[in-house]
């Protein structure tokens, strides 16, 4: 396969600009350690030389960055997306949430992003520089260069890459990848497979680090609300911090469901969690419900699809077959 | 100063346990450090620092303050506080021992915090000296010495043991009530360990980070930058970086209905969250760019400005790792101050 490289993106960018078709570009901006890139718009070449990076790192999702970008110009946005992305992308349109006319969207193929937290695991603090390739050149203060293959270090979501394909774009670089077999659920019927007791035990355990950051709402391309409810002083359940034990719980748990349906599982929410807490695990419990009681569904595959949670067949199962489904 | 042996670690805590609640990092699930109770079996953790910093013990992120029930016409007040015991907190480093004093001159001046207070009182800090320091380190910016924490107790751990030097009169108390499994030493390897220490901290990528254009009076001369729309267009507006934050010390004081009374409680608020500034009136801070700068301008400016110079942020790393978009104090240093600060 080609491998679509920086100097490719920014010559890609350079002609859309200089067409005209857009007039600035969403794309990664280099840190201070190589990991720590940031979402940043770009309104010229010069600076995008400069400062636009795209490799391991570039793992933040920009289809939820295009509610706001979309509204500040009338003219189009490039943005770049990665497979997982662009079914963020779709679910977005689906809900009518940007204007699909100021976007030009370009395919970037993906051999999957690199956790630095994974690569800290076995090199320790202190690293200085990180070269990607199939082999990851670390450089740390401590050990000198070490070498690590990038499949040890890589992201759960990409570990668990549900598509190499893109599902929306208006021009594609390098070639379409294909709809993967993940092994994705297989977390999920580990938990399923527990008692309700371990079950309980497991996420009070995980949760409890919770500090109510609000990261992972403040990412999902899903959560979209204008204000949301627990951010709402009006509401009446608007809190900074968990109350208790229970509270803790519930902000997660209406998330998860609030999101049902909708959540592509780009696995942002994980991410991005400061106190590594496995979200992820409660929506894609809710996907495989989902495949397992209306038949596969993949939020995000196509624009305007109707999601079995939000559209009434008479196929549909009854709640009490959904329970026995579930027992056996 | 004193030593032990690495192997009798657990003599230690033990004996200190007996004395006072010992707390110390630990290891979970996912390479998340924290501070949790020492009790025979618990290993203390290898991590540079813990996720949450040590500011918990003092400010933790929700406190009841008191509760009300009421019967009828009347109203009874009922006091729940608990930071009424003794504790130890072991290992804390270099640019958390820090922000306890940072803190301190917002919860100690007047009017005196009495929970923030009574915490500080009843709390010995055992710092521990950082052999390896990490990338996102930056605590020399700000006069910090990891080889040299504060602290009522100083730490430094070699290759095999543990080396003990009171700093203060709670710390000489605790450090003589562990005579009996320390022992007297000379400070050959502590000195050997602070000069390593010091090479390394000049290796650091953040080294050459300053504060020289930042501090006292300089609202006028960042407050309306162009520079902040660029650094806040893209924040989350998330609480991440201010709950990691071992400095941030604003607070919420809520009440909470319990069907016959009410508890009040206070919870930590983030500058970012976007009913933070939020009044009768409105809200004084309308956008993300408004409530980042805020953020910043605080530590390097309006804080400095009221404490006679000094910077409210220790250089941790903590939001260096942790902001899901990496954006951070040190970029944020590094756009306002210009070429000569990258």
């Amino acid at each position: 396969m080609q491998k679509v490289t920086r100097e490719m993106l920014i010559e890609k960018a350079s002609a859309l600009l200089a067409e005209g078709k857009v007039d600035r570009v969403l794309g990664w901006k280099n840190g201070e350690f190589s990991y720590d890139v940031t979402p940043f718009v770009f309104t010229d070449v010069e600076s995008m030389k400069k400062d636009f990076v795209f490799g391991d790192f570039a793992f933040a999702n920009f289809s939820k960055y295009l509610i706001k970008e979309t509204k500040k110009s009338e003219n189009k946005v490039l943005v770049f997306l990665k497979p997982c992305d662009t079914y963020s992308f779709n679910q977005l349109l689906t809900e009518h949430r940007f204007n699909r006319e100021k976007v030009y969207a370009v395919g970037i193929p993906c051999d999957g992003m690199v956790d630095v937290s994974k690569i800290k695991e076995i090199v320790g603090d202190g690293i200085i520089s990180v070269e990607s390739g199939d082999l990851i050149k670390v450089e740390t203060l401590y050990d000198g260069v070490k070498e690590i293959a990038k499949k040890d270090v890589l992201a759960e979501r990409c570990v668990n890459c549900k598509s190499k394909k893109h599902v929306a774009y208006d021009e594609l670089m390098g070639e379409e990848g294909e709809i993967l077999d993940s092994n994705r659920f297989d977390e999920v019927a580990k938990l399923e497979a527990m008692t309700a007791d371990e079950r309980y035990a497991f996420w009070q355990n995980e949760l409890s680090r919770c500090i109510r950051c609000n990261a992972c709402r403040d990412v999902c391309p899903a959560c979209t609300c204008e204000k949301c409810v627990f951010g709402n002083p009006n509401s009446g359940v608007e809190n900074k911090a968990a109350s208790n034990s229970f509270e803790e719980k519930m902000f997660h748990i209406i998330r998860a469901f609030h999101v049902a349906g909708r959540c592509t599982d780009c696995g942002e929410c994980s991410r991005v969690c400061p106190q590594n807490i496995p979200l992820h695990l409660l929506n894609r419990k809710f996907i495989k419900d989902i495949n397992a009681f209306y038949g596969d569904y993949q939020a995000g595959e196509e624009v305007g699809s109707r999601a079995p949670l939000t559209n009434y067949t008479k196929e549909d199962l009854e709640p009490s077959e959904a329970v026995n489904k579930e027992e056996n | 100063m004193r030593k032990i042996s690495l192997s009798n670690l657990d003599k230690l805590f033990a004996l200190i346990s007996e004395k006072a609640k010992l707390y110390l990092p630990v290891d979970g699930k996912n390479g998340i450090a924290s501070f949790k109770l020492w009790e025979e079996g618990v290993q203390m953790s290898q991590a540079l620092n813990t996720t949450r910093s040590a500011k918990d013990f003092f400010f933790p992120q929700t406190e009841n303050l008191m509760e009300f029930k009421t019967e009828g016409k009347n109203i009874e007040i009922i006091d729940t506080r608990t930071e009424k015991e003794d504790f130890v907190i072991f290992g804390v480093r270099a640019c958390d021992v820090k922000s306890f004093e940072i803190l301190d001159r917002v919860f100690l001046s007047e009017p005196v915090d009495s929970y923030y207070a009574s915490r500080r009182e009843k709390g010995v800090i055992i710092s521990l000296a950082c052999g390896r320091p990490a990338e996102t380190c930056f605590c020399k910016t700000f006069g910090i010495d990891p080889a040299s924490p504060e602290g009522d107790i100083t730490a430094w751990k070699t290759a095999t043991d543990l080396y003990l030097k009171a700093n203060t009169e709670k710390g000489e108390k605790l450090l003589a009530s562990l005579d009996g499994i320390t022992e007297a030493c000379g400070e050959e390897a502590v000195e050997e360990q602070k000069k390593e220490i010091s090479a390394i901290m000049d290796k650091l990528p953040l080294k050459d980070l300053t504060t020289d254009k930042f501090g006292v009076g300089k609202t006028k001369e960042y407050f309306n930058s162009p520079a902040w729309d660029e650094l806040s267009s893209h924040c989350l507006g998330c609480g991440t970086c201010t709950f990691v934050c071992p400095t941030c010390q604003c607070y919420d004081v809520k009440d909470f209905n319990t069907g016959n009374g009410v508890k009040r409680f206070r919870c930590w608020d983030s500058c970012m969250y976007s009913d933070f500034t939020l009044m009768a009136h409105g809200n004084s801070r309308l956008s993300q760019k408004e409530r980042f700068r805020q953020r910043f301008m605080h530590k390097l400016v309006y804080y400095p400005d009221n404490n006679n110079g000094m910077f409210s942020c220790v250089g941790c790393g903590r939001c260096l790792a942790k902001c899901p978009i990496s954006m951070n104090i040190v970029k944020v240093m590094k756009t306002l101050g210009g070429k000569e600060n990258d």
